[in-house]
């Protein structure tokens, strides 16, 4: 007799699933309502706007409503030669169009994205419309300039006919899709966005690394320290948070350049001569030393929150049974820290990978990460659907990261506190 | 091989965490080979204190400590090859119960083979064949607690420490826990010092117990001794239940003495006191005293029923006697054709041997 035929009923002859659904759905409703403002805040102000934002990174419709009836006459054309009359006829309508609209100037700088050199003969075209004669309008496009009569240019505007595009991606990994449509590096001196990456992962890690080996004797000492003495230093760990990180930054400014305070002080006891001050800031050593002191805290409270829990007897089994204290540590303390470490070292290393004020302020030019390069497109070039796809990368790198880490270490192997 | 009586020997022992307060005061304690001691105590005594600076977890103020005639202050714990139960077991929750018995075997370098034999032979011991492969928090309380006693017992240790091992057990776990390590012990013959503050523990396990009060050893004999002849009103109070009287003595003569009390005149066994005029406390234990004592006992009083009690195989009766209102009695089941009522007046008896005139509390 297997249990699915045999249901239970109540007293009253109610099946017990139903009579349970019934008593429960007026605690679940309420519990709905409760939770439902903050869900529409969060719908409203997050999930929409990083939605739309990320959105962008695929977006090129742009070009494809600008000229709507050229890429109508276009989809017969095979892009061999140049393409036939009624082409240029329609991209000539549409252009009109955008004139009236005061429009042809965001088609020129789009257009330039695709291929370099759109810009002047958009501009040049302009100017000659105005006097153009009905029919005919290959030949008189052609005329107003020889790039106008080059089948290549014709081939990039055609490459921006289909509404979405994934040339960011490729854009952000120093890749770009060639005439032929093949996906190729860009030449060699011009590739920025892999050092960069490179370099995140690079300072994210080691910061890591060095935020753990401070953390862990931190975390340690608070959390075997007597309550008197271990609230002060709670207190010292947290102090940073109270200060703008701002501050934080500018103080280790202060700090570490040339004619600062650690200079100074090597002059003083004779390590460096005075002619020879070390450069520690606007480059790497700026961004392990400011990152290092600012993420410290996210890893000393996870591991104290572990550590916290570990009992003291623990270490005093290991010892009375015959383990030296490093073995003791190692074979028995260690490892029971290690759902905090797990907790504190993804943690740094989500938030150092995108970390953008330290980097910007003490980190120069050898010492950004890929996040200024994204403030730098969402701020000056503007071009916020580039911007939107490195945010898209790097929030997929940490998901891979989340994912190697559940992999290896099994994510409710985790303790954040 | 003679069995040595000082096999762990604590020389002049003082212990002080702040510089002010002695937590354990002068301790002089021999223990002998193959004896199982309790450090009996309430809590603050310095029992636990005492376990500790003998792992080696603590050192001593003062004093010296000798395990098999040599001194260990300056050995670290994990050199002194003692065996230690936690209160709470202190199982590590990531290793197996196989990898938790292998650990000491395994930084002592034991070859595999051998180690596997030690480790059968132990969860034998504590019958948790079988178990090897579970992880302690899938364990009871009363398996954990058995682990336990096996992995401080794998390594073959001369000594075994147990602190409170059985604090977090229920009362009936408790009980068969207790002899399970009782029979252990007496079938491996290792020393065995063990704390805790449950006196029926003590009584039941220990072939010594050792009565910790104010960070000194107030007693230390036998179960039996230290029940039958508590040396001073604490050990009295302390073990067992206890009836008292305060008074003063009028006169001594050799096994017997005359107390003044309140409102009446006793005999009692002079246990610690010397002199006329000295104030005492008498303490009768409830089983001794009886309810219309038919033999011929020197101490007979009237009393009035306060309070019965019935606790299955006995009954208690709380009786006002001698201006004592808090006088308890144990009155056997078998005995109900006794007169038992709230408010009656009955004669109660006991053997001046039995009231101990101790030092006053």
């Amino acid at each position: 007799m297997s249990s699915e035929n045999r249901q239970i009923l109540t007293t009253d002859g109610i099946p017990l699933e139903v009579s349970l659904k019934k008593a429960e759905k007026k605690n679940k409703i309420r519990a709905f309502l409760l939770v439902a403002p903050l869900l529409l805040f969060i719908i409203i102000t997050y999930v929409f706007p990083i939605g739309d934002m990320l959105m962008r990174s695929v977006d090129d419709k742009m070009v494809t409503e600008m000229l709507p009836k050229t890429y109508k006459s276009m989809e017969k054309w095979d892009g061999k030669e140049l393409p036939p009359e009624e082409v240029f006829k329609a991209f000539y309508i549409d252009f009109q169009k955008l004139i009236e609209e005061e429009r042809e100037g965001k088609l020129s700088t789009q257009l330039n994205y695709t291929k370099n050199g759109f810009k002047s003969i958009i501009k040049k075209l302009r100017r000659k419309s105005k006097s153009f004669e009905e029919g005919n309008y290959k030949e008189q496009i052609m005329a107003v300039h020889r790039r106008w009569a080059d089948v290549e240019y014709w081939r990039a505007i055609k490459r921006r006919a289909p509404a979405y595009t994934y040339q960011k991606y490729l854009k952000g990994m120093d890749m770009y899709e060639n005439e032929k449509g093949d996906i190729v590096n860009v030449a060699e001196d011009r590739r920025i966005h892999r050092i960069l990456w490179l370099r995140t992962l690079e300072i994210a890690f080691f910061v890591t690394v060095f935020c753990f080996l401070m953390a862990y004797p931190i975390a340690h000492l608070l959390a075997t320290l007597p309550m008197k003495y271990s609230n002060l230093l709670m207190i010292c760990v947290l102090l940073p948070f109270w200060t703008s990180l701002l501050v934080r930054t500018a103080s280790w400014m202060i700090l570490l350049q040339q004619q600062g305070i650690v200079n100074d002080f090597f002059v003083t006891i004779g390590l460096v001569t005075d002619d020879n001050r070390v450069e520690m800031m606007y480059n790497k050593t700026g961004s392990y030393v400011a990152m290092t002191q600012i993420l410290l805290p996210f890893m000393v409270l996870p591991l104290y929150s572990v550590m916290k829990t570990i009992s003291p007897s623990l270490m005093r089994a290991g010892k009375s049974l015959g383990g030296t204290p490093f073995v003791a540590f190692w074979k028995v303390y260690f490892p029971l820290t290690i759902p905090g470490i797990g907790a504190g070292c993804l943690l740094v290393f989500i938030l150092a990978i995108g970390y953008y004020i330290t980097p910007a302020l003490v980190g120069g030019a050898s010492g950004t990460l890929i996040s200024n390069q994204i403030a730098f497109h969402m701020k000056s070039t503007l071009d916020w659907s580039f911007a939107s796809a490195m945010g898209l990368m790097l929030l997929s790198g940490v998901l891979v990261i989340y994912w190697l880490y559940n992999k290896l270490v099994g994510i409710d192997n985790i303790k954040l506190g | 091989m003679s069995v040595k009586n000082d096999f762990v020997k604590f020389d002049k022992v003082d212990k002080s965490y702040d510089g002010k307060i002695l937590v354990v005061k002068d301790l002089q304690l021999d223990i002998a080979e193959g004896e199982f001691v309790t450090m009996l105590g309430p809590s603050g005594s310095g029992k636990t204190t005492c376990l500790m600076m003998l792992a080696g977890f603590e050192t001593p103020t003062n004093g010296e400590i000798y395990l098999d005639g040599n001194a260990i202050s300056s050995i670290p714990p994990h050199k002194r090859g003692i065996g230690m139960v936690f209160q709470n077991y202190a199982l590590f929750p990531h290793m197996t119960v196989y990898e938790n018995l292998a650990f000491p075997l395994r930084v002592r370098k034991i070859p595999k083979d051998e180690a596997d034999k030690k480790i059968d032979k132990a969860l034998s011991m504590v019958s948790l064949q079988g178990f090897a492969q579970r992880m302690p928090g899938q364990l009871s309380g009363g398996q954990q607690q058995r682990v336990a006693v096996a992995r401080s017992l794998v390594f073959d240790p001369q000594l075994v420490l147990m602190d409170e091992p059985l604090g977090a057990l229920d009362k009936n776990l408790r009980e068969s826990m207790q002899y399970e390590i009782k029979h252990i012990h007496e079938n491996i013959g290792v020393t065995v010092v063990y704390v805790t503050h449950d006196q029926s523990e003590a009584l039941t396990m220990s072939n010594r117990i050792a009565v910790f009060n104010d960070g000194k050893v107030q007693q230390l004999s036998s179960p039996d001794e230290l029940y039958e002849k508590p040396v001073n009103s604490f050990v009295a109070e302390f073990i067992g239940e206890n009836n008292t009287f305060e008074g003063e003595v009028l006169e001594i003569s050799g096994e017997k003495c005359k107390i003044k009390l309140s409102s009446a005149e006793i005999l009692a066994n002079p246990i610690s006191v010397k002199e006329k005029g000295e104030r005492t406390t008498v303490s009768i234990r409830p089983e001794r005293a009886l309810i219309n004592p038919t033999d011929k006992m020197d101490n007979i009083h009237n009393g009035k029923i306060e309070e019965v009690i019935y606790h299955g195989d006995h009954t208690r009766v709380r009786i006002n006697l001698l201006g004592n209102s808090e006088f308890i009695l144990k009155v056997p089941n078998s005995s109900s054709n006794l007169d038992i009522k709230l408010g009656n007046e009955i004669k109660i008896g006991w053997n001046s041997d039995d009231a101990r005139a101790l030092d006053p509390k």
